[in-house]
């Protein structure tokens, strides 16, 4: 244990002194971001949009003097937070750390935070506050909203009411009272989602399932497309004898359901690769933001090319 | 290959001295004690290198492996190509950071092929984070390579709703009801592009990225089932997703990207449309991914090839001792 | 009484998205019912911040191990609610620029979007890449080919994991395109398999599922099934 911690130690140590050493003593450094100073609103504050290490170095060249593409120290900052946060997450492969405990605390807590200032500034505002106190709101926050929009509309109350009794959830007594909005809630799902699956995915996959078993391409009867055919208005008779539990699957009955697990073991076999494939893809990108976002060893889309 | 290898051979050392204790391990108990007892971390080791390697390698060289669009990229690919200049379309952004890996380069893909079109781009959000999605599509792509365009007039952000499927629900048949104001704050009688849109079925094509729920599914349930004739709807998916959608093939879902994959084929047929002799590389994402999947598919394959051995070894063995 | 309104409710609400659907007069109530759902659905989202507040605030109070970690959590989770309630460091309008709220709550350079570029999407998108590590393992330690559908999953994985990348393609490249036996190059078998075993698969689970949720969402709509109140 003492050993693997020395280990470990060293690693660190030699790894923070080479991030040191690339970002200060080479030539190109590494982990910087830059921004563009725009202003706005003839002059009376600045938007910094995102600009490139390339797009630098050409305003740069163009007049050494220039202000407009500089260096962003608290967006640098943050690149460094957001790649200690990504090797901290990471080292939770080795074995479960402080370091691991701090980022994922930290994401419950900044993602809870995003969700509901989200669905405050997007949905509250205005589609309820904005509904019941429109003059407010418009005085306030929202000064854009004009027009028919902006009337009052007190049909509003019934959410706002319901609402208010769904956070009532959260108090000690009085839990009955958080029924009618969950009431709501369900009700809403299962009338939607009823029809919704009966039509799309019941009766428009028996109709997607009935297919010509004779295919004629200009007058020529074209096997293949004939066989394919074939093969999935059987293949998904035979799925479905499978899900058939109230007959015994015997005989007939149980020739096709084992056919019908043939083919749902291919599909599961398909649905792994797609999902290994997936997987893959998400890890790539973080590779991706280390080697080139941060650590500025790839530079594949030529963000630090001189004068770009 | 050699080049790099030589060139790049602190890589290789580094590499080759972490697989040490593997080594040391292996040519202690046998090859067969070892791999059986494995440790998973090993494993994890291996799968970081398999797709490290080949990511620095593409990095350094700029080579890509060879793309051929499936027929079904190419079906995706018509949809858009298809439409005319002034062509209204939806783009519905239901994806967040998770799924970034997969599903940015289709985003990215898609809003060029817009924008090449000059089609009239409506984005939403069915996801929180959908919004800050488009936020970056946008920049990376519109504002960036095509400044010519509007905000309100060409292109418009309308933000993200919560409810999901009872969102499509009501955009479905009265778009103005739920929104009322773009995603700045401006009230939608003020955005021309919004002028004369009551919902979704005047939208000449409906795009959709998703990741899951509420995504590509909902959008045939609630969109496309109930307007067959009004509502033409083509996705890109994420892995997991995409098998689960090919029922909806080619009735209700005449286009689907799938991972990656599907992701790299539209690029290319975009590109070789759009991107002349020498394509810009912010384009390519999805192609450039595709190096790390093939080494880390091949690692995958030869993990279960080598559990297997191992498996049936082990029980001729327990049989015959 | 306590029971019989939330059923109440619950079938109304039900019912009137349902006749919405076939009956254009009520369309507007369906729409309506809908975007009433819609706000309920934000409002969840404070339900869950305010349930996240009270367990990590009781897990402070009574110092259970790792209260620290709790303490973090409440920590993150205020300043990020602060910054981005009260549109910290965010700019106003530029059609409005009196107007001191009036600005975009997740502009680019705000606070609140530092929250989200640094700590929510590095955080988020590595939490998942973690999951590539985790199937290797899982493809080491748990697909045996013990059976016959054992083998038709593993080998139909094979297929699409070489089919869908370029190793597949070279792996097969010498049948020629045009014959009898393209079919078997593997780029081929794969949309093949995709496009035909796959969507019957997924067809037939599709068809499953959807009587299911049919039967779950009457139930629930009839009053029959009341799991979703809760004891009494």
């Amino acid at each position: 244990m003492k050993r693997e911690t020395t280990i470990w130690a060293v690693i660190m140590l030699l790894g923070l002194l080479g991030l040191a050493g690339r970002a200060m003593l080479t030539s190109t450094g590494m982990g910087r971001e830059y921004v563009r100073a725009v202003p706005v609103a003839d002059g009376q504050w600045t938007r910094y949009d995102p600009a490139t290490y390339g797009e630098f170095l050409g305003a740069e060249a163009a007049d050494p003097a220039q202000s407009d593409v500089q260096l962003s120290w608290p967006r640098s900052v943050g690149l460094w937070v957001a790649a200690f946060f990504t090797l901290a997450i990471f080292s939770f492969l080795y074995r479960d750390n402080p370091f691991y405990r701090v980022a994922e605390a930290i994401v419950v807590g900044v993602s809870a935070g995003y969700w509901m200032v989200v669905g405050f500034w997007d949905v509250l505002v205005p589609n309820l506050f904005a509904k019941l106190a429109p003059g407010t709101i418009q005085s306030s926050v929202m000064p854009g909203l004009t027009g028919s929009d902006a009337g009052r509309n007190l049909w509003y109350l019934i959410p706002l009411v319901l609402g208010i009794m769904l956070l009532w959830r959260l108090l000690p007594t009085g839990a009955w009272i958080s029924r009618w909005p969950l009431a709501f809630i369900i009700g809403t799902t299962a009338g939607l989602r009823m029809i919704a699956f009966l039509h799309g995915d019941f009766l428009a996959q028996i109709r997607n399932s009935i297919l010509p078993l004779a295919v004629f391409e200009a007058g020529v009867f074209d096997v293949g497309a004939s066989l394919t055919n074939l093969i999935m208005v059987v293949g998904v008779l035979c799925c479905l004898a499978y899900f058939f539990f109230s007959f015994e699957h015997q005989g007939v009955v149980g020739g096709a359901a084992k056919v019908g697990i043939w083919i749902l073991m291919i599909t599961f076999g398909a649905s792994f690769g797609y999902t290994v494939m997936g997987r893959i893809a998400l890890l790539a990108i973080r590779m991706e933001f280390l080697l080139d976002d941060w650590l500025w060893l790839i530079d594949p889309i030529g963000r630090r090319v001189g004068g770009g | 290959m050699t080049a790099f290898l030589i060139g790049q051979w602190w890589l290789v050392m580094i590499v080759v001295i972490s697989l040490v204790p593997l080594f040391r391990k292996i040519s202690r108990e046998g090859l067969f004690d070892a791999l059986v007892s494995l440790d998973r971390r090993w494993i994890f080791l291996v799968m970081l290198w398999a797709v490290l390697v080949p990511i620095y390698y593409i990095g350094v060289t700029g080579d890509t492996f060879p793309e051929v669009p499936s027929a079904l990229a190419q079906a995706t690919f018509d949809e858009i190509e298809a439409l005319e200049p002034g062509d209204r379309i939806l783009l519905a952004f239901d994806y967040d950071p998770a799924s970034e890996g997969e599903l940015g380069p289709m985003a990215t893909a898609f809003v060029r092929h817009a924008a090449e079109k000059h089609l009239k781009m409506y984005f939403i959000a069915l996801w929180p984070v959908g919004l800050q999605m488009i936020d970056e599509t946008v920049s990376r792509v519109i504002e960036s390579d095509f400044p010519e365009l509007v905000y309100g007039e060409d292109y418009v952000s309308l933000g993200f709703k919560s409810g999901g499927e009872a969102v499509i629900k009501v955009i479905v048949t009265n778009i103005r009801e739920l929104y009322t104001t773009d995603s700045r704050g401006t009230s939608i009688g003020e955005i021309p592009m919004m002028e004369g849109i009551e919902n979704i079925q005047q939208m000449d094509l409906l795009v959709n990225i998703s990741a899951g729920y509420p995504g590509t599914k909902e959008w045939v349930q609630y969109a496309v089932t109930p307007y067959p004739d009004r509502i033409r709807l083509i996705a890109g998916a994420t892995g997991v997703q995409a098998p689960l959608l090919y029922p909806y093939i080619p009735n209700q879902l005449p286009g689907l990207l799938g991972a990656i994959k599907g992701a790299a084929e539209y690029e290319k047929l975009v590109t070789d449309a759009y991107g002349g002799e020498n394509p810009d590389p912010k384009y390519l994402e999805g192609l450039r991914r595709m190096g790390p999947q093939l080494v880390a598919h091949l690692l995958i394959i030869v993990l279960i090839l080598i559990a297997n051995v191992l498996f049936f070894t082990s029980r001729k063995r327990e049989a015959s001792g | 009484m306590k029971r019989t309104i939330p059923l109440l409710i619950t079938a109304v609400g039900g019912f009137v998205l349902i006749a919405a659907y076939f009956i254009p007069f009520t369309q507007g109530w369906g729409e309506s019912v809908a975007v009433w759902f819609d706000v309920l659905a934000s409002i969840a989202f404070i339900l869950g911040g305010g349930n996240l507040l009270k367990i990590h605030l009781k897990k402070v109070s009574d110092r259970v191990p790792g209260w620290g970690y709790s303490l973090i959590v409440l920590g993150s989770f205020l300043l990020t609610l602060g910054i981005g309630l009260l549109k910290v460091g965010v700019a106003p309008s530029e059609q409005y620029p009196a107007f001191r709220w009036s600005g975009y709550y997740s502009e680019i350079g705000a606070p609140f979007w530092f929250f989200y570029e640094y700590a929510f999407q590095p955080l988020t998108a590595t939490m998942f890449a973690m999951l590539a590590f985790y199937i290797a393992s899982a493809a080491f330690r748990a697909f045996r080919a013990k059976n016959l559908e054992a083998v038709l999953l593993l080998g139909t994985a094979f297929i699409i994991l070489l089919g869908r990348t370029f190793a597949g393609v070279a792996l097969t490249s010498w049948i020629p395109e045009g014959s009898v036996f393209a079919g078997l190059r593997v780029e081929n078998l794969t949309v093949y398999i995709m496009s035909v075993f796959n969507t019957i698969g997924n067809r037939a689970i599709m068809i499953g599922i959807a009587l299911g949720i049919v039967s779950v969402s009457l139930k629930i709509l009839l009053g029959v099934d009341r799991s979703y109140m809760g004891k009494e």
